[in-house]
């Protein structure tokens, strides 16, 4: 009993850092819509602000509060300044390109962090008041851990007041709903824009400063929150202040029990929670349906079969291909069949989220599971490469088929979690079986004897991936795929057409999972080895931004993303110890420059030159 | 000969009683206009009539046979097709094959995944643009249409399935005068002609009086009136709904 | 083209004559691939060592006549990025050897393609036991202390302590379920008495240490076994000591006593705890003291365990290349093994049966001293002791 009433305050003190974690991206989302994916950039910012300045000032509480504010006040400002100079020109731009430009801002704060604060974690020496605590059922309970108790249902209360007792939070609820009409009003939307965006930074560095007495701030922490919140606001609802507080209040005292009982499950509870939640509530636990707001763009691009010109690049191209084995060595035939591998990757990805309308943060799942279908049979049933290369897609598209059954029924972002969930599922099954090598892998899958030349194995990739993509392209071109796409631009007419959107929608899942695995079984060949990190969120984060990065909107898009990031990383990570900085620069530039991505800019130009 | 018959049908939403014990029938070859003022219940009652909403009571038959809750897309195959309110088309596809999905769609040949789509039901669907004076632009971007167009492109698509029953939510919102009798007297012909039975809302009374065979009036989700043009015009009820609602429906 | 011709041409002089037909002038190139963006804390003071060291090596004449030069490369944390990288490094960088790696994985990823390729690769830091045991191979080295040896120096100790009841805390992948797994094992046969009640197994880098406390201590337990490290060790570290989780009880724990991770945890470093580590602040012998002052003089800061990581790397390599007289891989792969070499923690040797240094670490007791975390009644331990028998490694490596 008093175990369990301690667990239990625990549980609170864990659901309080969860939504302070949370509430900044939940805000934000509600509001601009966008996928902020730099809150835990914010996070860690606050976090190290937070430690500048503490370190300055008094140990007396009232100067702790002081300065928890005045980092929390920074990161608001950090937050509108990124609101201004990025976010604000991108607004009307296609979906989930906010991603991509917040993706580069976490990659260039990853490196200006290290630049400014070391690579060492930073602890705050705490004050005697902040090592307090009170005995409770004959325990010591943290009396901090007690504070933080309050804190969140404190600051629940003041947002939901913020939001409906003031003119300003009327005005951002009406922004919410009809941004035109806004508009019409006379209302500045971009300045409210900024102000909601500098309120979600602020509470992201709230909550940095206020874990800081409880560790350390330090350069992982940046990822190791943003899951955290993703998923506390997707099982809350998008956009609900309550629903996370719940949601975040579920997760915590599950963790919290669940640990004494499974303790290996603290990999996946989380994402087990998230996917148990959306199969029976698929907009979280207290959000409603995503309707689309009036005033966004949400206009799709008309898409057309490749034209003369792009054919005969695209040939061109092939040639190019084919005769690399003729001129360049072993190393940058291996760098060629790397980026072959991730341009059928991305292209299955792009497959479910262009035409598909699906966006999937957990498209690694079905590379990876393709990739240890492959290695595991290579090296415990010891068949012959074509045997393995069929296996990988072949599993891959039936656990597609399994998991797309709950996936479909779902839409937008929340898809996209439910594959996340999927994706962090498999890792944590892969991660800690024994059959799979758990994290040390499965070392040891070279190609047959036949394809070790580096040539040979190349032109296999070649043919196998190039195939592929051209496989997947004919498919978008074929009655089914235009019923796919008429299921995204509009799930109704595609219905009264006698259409069924879902059984299309699981098809092309299934579709772009067996292709993915492909990319995966062939990776697994060209590297020899495969490890869990083939389902790291990271790596469902690379296919996202080669598609992003090429554009959703064309179908040439992930051919282009996928070589051109592959190309970039490739070059950047061996040139330059500030890669990330570099990168994410690149990438931030790219987006302003091109938003409709690479492909779909150049696109227009030439469309526009045939006009 | 009944193609649609509506019997007992109700709907609510939360606290709205959206729809209250509403019946009719549509014969074969017939007009059937319904009429009335903002949120009376009208594009409830398409829906589920089309199977967007299933109803809390009553029942739907199609041609005798029970439909009721079915899915659209499976009414669809049962000869059953619909226009929308909002007109909704595939905005990543032109003109033309906007249609040629629907065509594909009908003829079940949307679940082929070689062959190249552009090639199949091309000239079909190009007959079918010049039936709703479209294929003058067959190869625009359906996204960039202008109001009009875009709901004379859904007629289009609506009949690529060669329907039975033709549902159309405010067919001629955002046209001008001349185009709206136009586009209705075609589908008045199409009715008369091949048997077609139409239900149809629409705020324009020269358009309703003029070209229905009968006229039914909803009001807050109740059925107040079914007859023919004269009959409606007469009726003391339809005259306070319209009167009585500051007459806001569609200018009148 | 050019390419292919100069791997051609390089391939034809390796096979035609001995190395010494290369030029004179031309460095020996050590390829060198780490973590060090994914994981700073521990690689930059890693990176720092081996500069010192081969801006030593090279200060002196460098080694068989010519320089030493090392090109290094960021894996990002991700094992398939460090096999491309590799294949840069072997295919155009035209390095003699492969050295570096920080996580397990990828030390096991560029082991694997070393046996592929045929190359050498020295792995610094990478402690999972596959690496010289189960996956070990000829052309694979490791520097470093494995979790077997890590959790065999602090056994011996533990088996003295009067706890039965034991509960282990560590980060949920291989190097902390291995650490544990060897540590009850070679407890239990010291002492079949004890039994572990309770194991928790936080996410890396995500620990809820409050959850994780309040577990433990409902467990009741008479000593802790720790094997979380970096932010994870703070915030364990901050919450058992607030919930008083330390108290009356006896921890071990592993590398809590390296620099790196003993800093961030300051004037709250708990005291009388049994760990590894590296007690920088009060080692006398000259190799420490003398490594400690160059390093100071060319980096300002004291070094951690990494700097001497790295600086040990480079000089376990050297001697494999003196002892060689080469740099062909083959002629390395049978001279390291026997081969010793001088690090800042003494002498240490590559072992010819399973490729495992004998560098050890030290072992000892936290303490404060001035708000700081220190390491008191340290010891040496020779990695030599920390292994198991011949025919137990002959059993655990099958190659
Ligand atoms: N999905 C829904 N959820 C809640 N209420 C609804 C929903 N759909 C319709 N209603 C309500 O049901 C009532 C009838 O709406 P309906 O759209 O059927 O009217 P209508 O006759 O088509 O009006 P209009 O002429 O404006 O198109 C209205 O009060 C409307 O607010
Ligand atoms: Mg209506």
């Amino acid at each position: 009993m008093d175990a369990f009433l301690i667990q239990l305050l625990t549980g609170l003190a864990g659901a309080s850092s969860l939504f302070l974690v949370a509430a900044g991206l939940t805000v934000i989302f509600g509001v601009t819509r966008v996928v902020n994916f730099s809150h835990g950039s914010l996070f860690m910012l606050g976090a190290f602000i937070a430690w500048s300045v503490l370190t300055r000032l008094p140990r007396e509480p009232g100067w702790h509060v002081a300065g928890v504010l005045i980092a929390a006040l920074a990161t608001a400002g950090i937050g509108a300044l990124l609101e201004m100079g990025l976010l604000r020109r991108i607004y009307r731009a296609p979906e989930l390109l906010q991603l991509l430009a917040t993706f580069g801002v976490v990659l260039m704060v990853q490196d200006l962090a290290l630049l400014i604060w070391g690579p060492n974690d930073l602890s705050l020496p705490r004050p005697p008041w902040l090592r307090g605590f009170v005995r409770i059922a004959e325990q010591q309970f943290p009396l901090y851990d007690l504070i933080l108790i309050g804190i969140a249902p404190l600051m629940l209360v003041a947002l939901w007041l913020l939001f409906t007792h003031t003119r300003w939070g009327t005005l951002v609820r009406a922004a919410t709903q009809d941004r035109d009409m806004l508009a019409a009003l006379g209302v500045d939307q971009r300045l409210l824009f900024t102000s909601v965006f500098a309120l979600g930074a602020g509470l992201a560095g709230l909550g940095g400063a206020l874990a800081l007495p409880d560790g350390s701030a330090n350069l992982q922490m940046d990822m190791s929150v943003i899951t955290d919140a993703f998923v506390v606001v997707v099982v809350g609802g998008m956009g609900s202040l309550p629903g996370a507080y719940l949601a975040a209040l579920l997760i915590a005292l599950l963790q919290t029990f669940g640990i004494v009982l499974l303790p290996k499950a603290t990999l996946v509870l989380m994402f087990v929670v998230m996917a148990s939640v959306l199969v029976v509530r698929p907009h979280g636990l207290l959000g409603r349906a995503q309707v689309p707001t009036r005033g966004e763009a949400h206009a799709y691009a008309l898409i057309r079969p490749a034209t003369p010109a792009l054919r005969t690049l695209g040939a061109a191209a092939l040639a190019l291909a084919l005769a690399a084995p003729l001129l360049v060595g072993p190393f940058w035939l291996s760098v060629l069949t790397e980026a072959l591998i991730a341009m059928l990757f991305a292209a299955s990805l792009h497959a479910m989220m262009g035409p598909g309308g699906m966006i999937s943060f957990g498209h690694a799942a079905w590379f990876g599971i393709g990739a240890y279908a492959a290695a595991l049979a290579a090296r415990g049933l010891a068949v012959p490469m074509p045997v393995g290369l069929l296996l990988g897609p072949l599993l891959a598209g039936v656990v597609a088929l399994a998991f797309g059954w709950f996936v479909v029924r779902l839409s937008g972002i929340y898809l996209a979690m439910l594959t996340l969930a999927f994706a962090q599922i498999v890792w944590a099954v892969v991660f800690q079986s024994d059959i799979t090598g758990g994290d040390n892998g499965v070392l040891g899958v070279w190609p047959d004897a036949w394809a070790r030349d580096p040539r040979v194995f190349y032109l296999v990739a070649l043919v196998l991936c190039v195939g592929g993509t051209l496989a997947l392209r004919r498919v978008l071109f074929s009655p089914f795929g235009y019923a796919l796409r008429a299921a995204r631009d509009a799930p109704e007419r595609a219905e009264a057409i006698g259409l069924f959107p879902t059984g299309l929608r699981m098809a092309a899942f299934c579709l772009a999972g067996t292709a993915a695995g492909l990319a995966g079984a062939v990776g697994a060949y060209s590297k020899g080895s495969v490890f869990p990190s083939t389902i790291s969120i990271g790596r469902s984060v690379d296919a996202l931004l080669m598609v992003l990065l090429g554009g959703v909107q064309t179908m040439a898009g992930p051919v282009v993303g996928a070589l051109a990031y592959t190309g970039l990383y490739d070059v950047l990570i061996r040139a330059t110890d500030l890669w990330r900085l570099v990168l994410g620069a690149a990438i931030v530039a790219l987006v302003l420059a091109f938003p409709q991505g690479i492909a779909g800019a150049a696109s227009r130009v030439v469309r526009d030159d045939a006009a | 000969m009944t193609v649609l018959e509506a019997i007992g049908l109700n709907k609510s939403f939360g606290g709205v009683h959206a729809v209250s014990d509403v019946s009719f029938s549509v014969d074969r070859g017939e007009m059937l206009a319904m009429i009335g003022p903002n949120g009376a219940g009208k594009s409830t009652c398409f829906n589920l009539v089309g199977g967007q909403l299933r109803p809390d009571a009553g029942r739907v038959r199609l041609a005798g046979q029970d439909i009721t809750g079915q899915p659209p897309g499976l009414l669809a195959r049962l000869g059953v097709a619909r226009t929308f309110q909002i007109a909704t088309v595939f905005a990543s596809m032109t003109v033309r094959e906007n249609v040629q999905v629907a065509l594909q769609a009908h003829h079940r040949r949307s679940w082929r995944f070689w062959r190249a789509a552009d090639t199949g039901f091309r000239q079909s669907s190009l007959s079918l643009l010049a039936k709703v004076d479209m294929d003058g632009q067959a190869g625009r971007a359906a996204g960039v249409l202008a109001y009009g167009d875009l709901k004379r492109l859904e007629l289009a698509v609506a009949l690529a399935s060669n329907p039975r029953l033709l549902l159309m939510d405010e067919p001629t919102a955002g046209m001008a005068a001349e185009e709206r009798t136009a586009l209705m007297a075609l589908v008045r012909r199409l009715a008369h002609g091949s048997g077609l039975a139409v239900l149809f809302t629409e705020h324009d009374m020269d358009v309703v009086f003029g070209l229905a065979d009968r006229i039914l009036v909803l009001n807050r989700g109740e059925l107040i009136a079914v007859g023919g043009a004269a009959a409606i015009r007469a009726d003391a009820r339809v005259r306070e709904v319209y009167l009585g609602s500051g007459a806001t429906g569609g200018g009148y | 083209m050019k390419l292919t011709r100069r791997t051609l041409l390089a391939g034809s002089a390796t096979l035609a004559a001995p190395a010494i037909a290369r030029s004179q002038s031309e460095p020996i190139r050590i390829g060198e691939i780490n973590s060090y963006t994914a994981v700073p804390a521990f690689t930059l003071p890693y990176r720092q060592g081996w500069q010192l060291a081969v801006e030593q090596v090279n200060a002196t004449g460098g080694v068989l006549g010519r320089k030493l030069e090392v090109i290094s490369r960021d894996d990002a944390g991700r094992p398939q990025d460090a096999v491309r990288i590799a294949g840069e490094l072997v295919g155009e960088q035209k390095v003699d050897l492969l050295a570096g790696g920080f996580l397990s994985n990828v030390g096991l990823a560029i082991s694997d393609f070393a046996l592929q390729n045929k190359r050498l690769y020295v792995a610094s830091e990478p402690l999972t036991d596959a690496l010289v045991w189960e996956k070990g191979h000829r052309y694979c080295f490791r520097l470093r202390p494995s979790t077997y040896m890590q959790a065999a120096m602090l056994v011996g100790e533990a088996a003295k302590l009067k706890a039965k009841r034991w509960v282990s805390v560590a980060p949920n992948y291989e190097y902390g379920t291995s650490t544990v797994k060897w540590f009850k094992q070679l407890l239990a046969q010291q002492r079949p008495d004890v039994t572990f009640v309770d194991e928790q197994l936080p996410a890396l880098g995500r620990i809820d240490a409050g959850a994780t406390v309040a577990a433990l201590a409902a467990a009741k337990p008479e000593a802790i076994l720790n094997v979380t490290f970096g932010p994870d060790l703070t915030n364990f570290v901050r919450q058992g000591n607030t919930r008083g989780l330390f108290e009356g009880r006896s921890v071990v724990s592993v590398l809590t006593g390296e620099p790196e991770y003993l800093e961030p945890l300051g004037d709250e470093t708990p005291t009388g705890w049994l760990v590894t580590g590296y007690p920088v602040d009060s080692v006398t012998d000259p190799a420490n003291t003398a490594f400690i002052a160059a390093y100071k003089a060319k980096f300002n800061e004291t070094p951690k365990m990494g700097s001497v990581v790295g600086h040990a790397l480079i000089s376990s390599i050297v001697a494999g290349l003196q002892k060689a007289g080469s740099t062909g891989t083959e002629a390395l792969c049978d001279a390291l093994p026997g081969a010793s070499f001088d690090t800042p923690f003494g002498w240490a040797m590559w072992r010819a049966i399973d490729h495992q240094s004998t560098l050890g670490t030290y072992v000892g007791h936290t303490a404060l001293k001035d708000g700081h975390g220190t390491m008191v009644d340290w010891r040496y331990v020779n990695g030599a002791d920390a292994l198991p028998s011949d025919d137990v490694v002959r059993k655990l490596r099958p190659a």
